[in-house]
């Protein structure tokens, strides 16, 4: 199981007077049971990108592969791949449309023309894995906070039992608690149900904490791929991309330069944490 | 698909067109469409045919632009093209097959008719692509100021077109994005019969009105916090003054309306 891109290209608006070149011969694979953070500033190509993914949009050029199989090849199920590649888009609670939530998370189970007892217990599932208990299935959309109604809008893509789950800033416009919520879940799903998971975010912190893999994306082209690690050693160009590195990775720096031997490649706050008190106790 | 309506679609580039007062362009296209339906022979067509192809090159905008919004009045065109060859019984008789009977001058008019139609509509996509749709409104408002003594609430009609036309790309945009996120959930929109179809669009619709409506009230606050109280008293950061180009365009579209006017009479 893997997507793999190769030279994708896309251009908006290619016979206007104002063409924009989105995505600039992208090549890519992505493995199975990956948790990729996904990072770039505000048109940088990251939503454009995911959006091949699933045959959303299609390339100017260039070739995806679902499994080594040409998503715009003949005999090719674009329902199907849409099933296993879940996309879950920026404030996806402004897609919800149903009186009521159940019926609004049984809309893309029903779309694969699944038998309506498998509808409803895809459903059920899927809230359950977002947290949503039975006494919110009759309530209608309006009536959630807004953490809520991402966990449902979310709930409605998982509901069709995706491979991939592709995420778009699942945590913009959220506080906290809500944030660390949808992220934790979204660990739990990764490590329970082994999922693939593509997190778009412009949160160092949070794809430092998350994900194994880490893609940069620039001008529409990659420029970094690797580990986090790897790449936040790399904090002086992203910071040309309007990026940055987590916060600690400037402590840690800081202290280096004030004559501590802490190890550079601290990225996450637990990390630094034990770095420090390790230096501490040599002392 | 949705992104085909030139109408509306201001094309941004510097030209002296670009840079006329909207109400001199408002005035122009009714001048233009007056000279069309006064104009009369060969001669007018040449003259009006140039005097278009001059506006056109001056305004910089790429014909491509303007023959694009004559997709939408194709069929009016054909239309109006076939009931006046069929119908039009004057000069020479062409062809007679059984009650069809074509005429030299049916053929004529037809002719005519569908050029007029074509410059018409060239003529009033080459202000909308040249003036942005805030100068349009702004124009309109201070072009009909003289209704408001009749009670009519040009302000607010102005002020609601503005903000109309506003919303139009943002709508669409709005579209594309919810019809996108419904894909991924396994939406279908394009196969299927009518009833199915209309049937797949509530997915699209209720989001999409809820959006408007989140929109609207959003504009409506953030109007009230900045103390908008409609029209009275209102001034304005670039009130619109005419210079001198306006005053040289004026003198051409004058005289080219006394031209077809005299051509109409001559002929």
């Amino acid at each position: 199981m893997s997507i793999r891109l190769e030279k994708i290209d896309y251009i908006y608006e290619p016979d206007t007077a104002f063409p924009v070149h989105a995505t600039d011969h992208v090549s890519l694979t992505i493995h199975d049971g990956e948790f990729i953070g996904l990072i770039g500033h505000t048109g940088s190509g990251k939503s454009t990108l995911i959006q091949h993914l699933n045959g959303l949009i299609r390339p100017t050029s260039g070739k995806i592969y679902y499994n080594d199989k040409d998503i715009y090849g003949d005999g090719f199920s674009m329902k199907e791949l849409r099933s296993k590649v879940g996309l879950v888009f920026q404030y996806p609670e402004h897609q919800l449309f149903e009186s009521d939530i159940l019926s609004d998370v049984c809309f893309g189970p029903k779309n694969l023309g699944l038998p309506k007892e498998e509808v409803e217990r895809r459903a059920k599932h899927a809230l359950a894995l977002v947290g949503m208990d039975e006494s919110f299935y009759g309530l209608s959309p309006f009536e959630l906070s807004g953490g809520q109604k991402r966990r449902v809008a979310i709930a409605g893509v998982l509901a069709m039992e995706p491979e991939v789950l592709i995420l778009d800033e699942p945590t913009a416009g959220l506080d906290p608690k809500g944030r660390d919520e949808i992220l934790n879940q979204v660990k739990k799903l990764h490590e329970e149900n082994q999922m693939t998971i593509i997190l778009v975010s412009h949160s160092m912190e949070d794809v430092a904490r998350f994900a194994s893999r880490l893609i940069v994306m620039d001008h529409g082209k990659v420029q970094f791929d690797g580990t986090p690690t790897e790449v936040f050693r790399h904090y002086k160009e992203l910071e040309t991309m309007g990026l940055a590195a987590p916060q600690v990775t400037y402590l840690m720096h800081a202290l280096k330069e004030k004559g501590w031997d802490v190890n550079l490649d601290a990225i996450t706050v637990s990390q630094a944490k034990e770095e420090i008190l390790r230096v501490i106790k040599k002392k | 698909m949705i992104r085909d309506i030139t109408l509306g679609q201001y094309y941004p580039i510097g030209s002296p067109i670009h840079r006329l007062d909207p109400r001199t362009k408002l005035a122009g296209t009714l001048i233009f469409i007056i000279a069309l339906f006064v104009a009369k022979g060969l001669w007018a067509y040449i003259i009006a045919t140039i005097f278009l192809g001059a506006v056109i090159r001056v305004s910089k905008v790429p014909l491509s632009y303007m023959v694009r919004g004559l997709k939408s009045i194709v069929i009016l065109l054909l239309f109006s093209v076939v009931f006046n060859i069929f119908f039009i019984r004057d000069g020479v008789v062409l062809v007679q097959i059984g009650f069809i009977t074509i005429t030299a001058g049916g053929l004529i008019q037809a002719a005519y008719m569908a050029v007029r139609l074509i410059y018409l509509i060239i003529g009033s996509t080459l202000m909308t692509l040249t003036t942005t749709p805030n100068d349009l409104t702004d124009g309109l408002e201070k072009s009909l100021g003289f209704m408001k003594k009749i009670h009519v609430p040009v302000h607010e009609i102005a002020m609601m077109m503005s903000i109309a036309l506003r919303f139009i790309p943002i709508l669409i945009e709005e579209t594309d994005k919810i019809m996108k996120a419904q894909m991924a959930r396994g939406a279908d929109f394009e196969s299927g019969n009518l009833i199915q179809k209309a049937k797949a669009m509530v997915p699209l619709l209720v989001p999409l009105f809820i959006s408007a409506f989140r929109r609207a009230s959003d504009l409506a606050m953030a109007m009230e916090a900045r103390c908008y109280h409609g029209g009275d008293g209102r001034t304005k950061m670039k009130p619109l003054r005419y210079q001198k180009n306006d005053k040289i365009a004026y003198g051409i579209l004058l005289f080219f309306l006394v031209l077809m006017i005299l051509l109409r009479l001559v002929g």
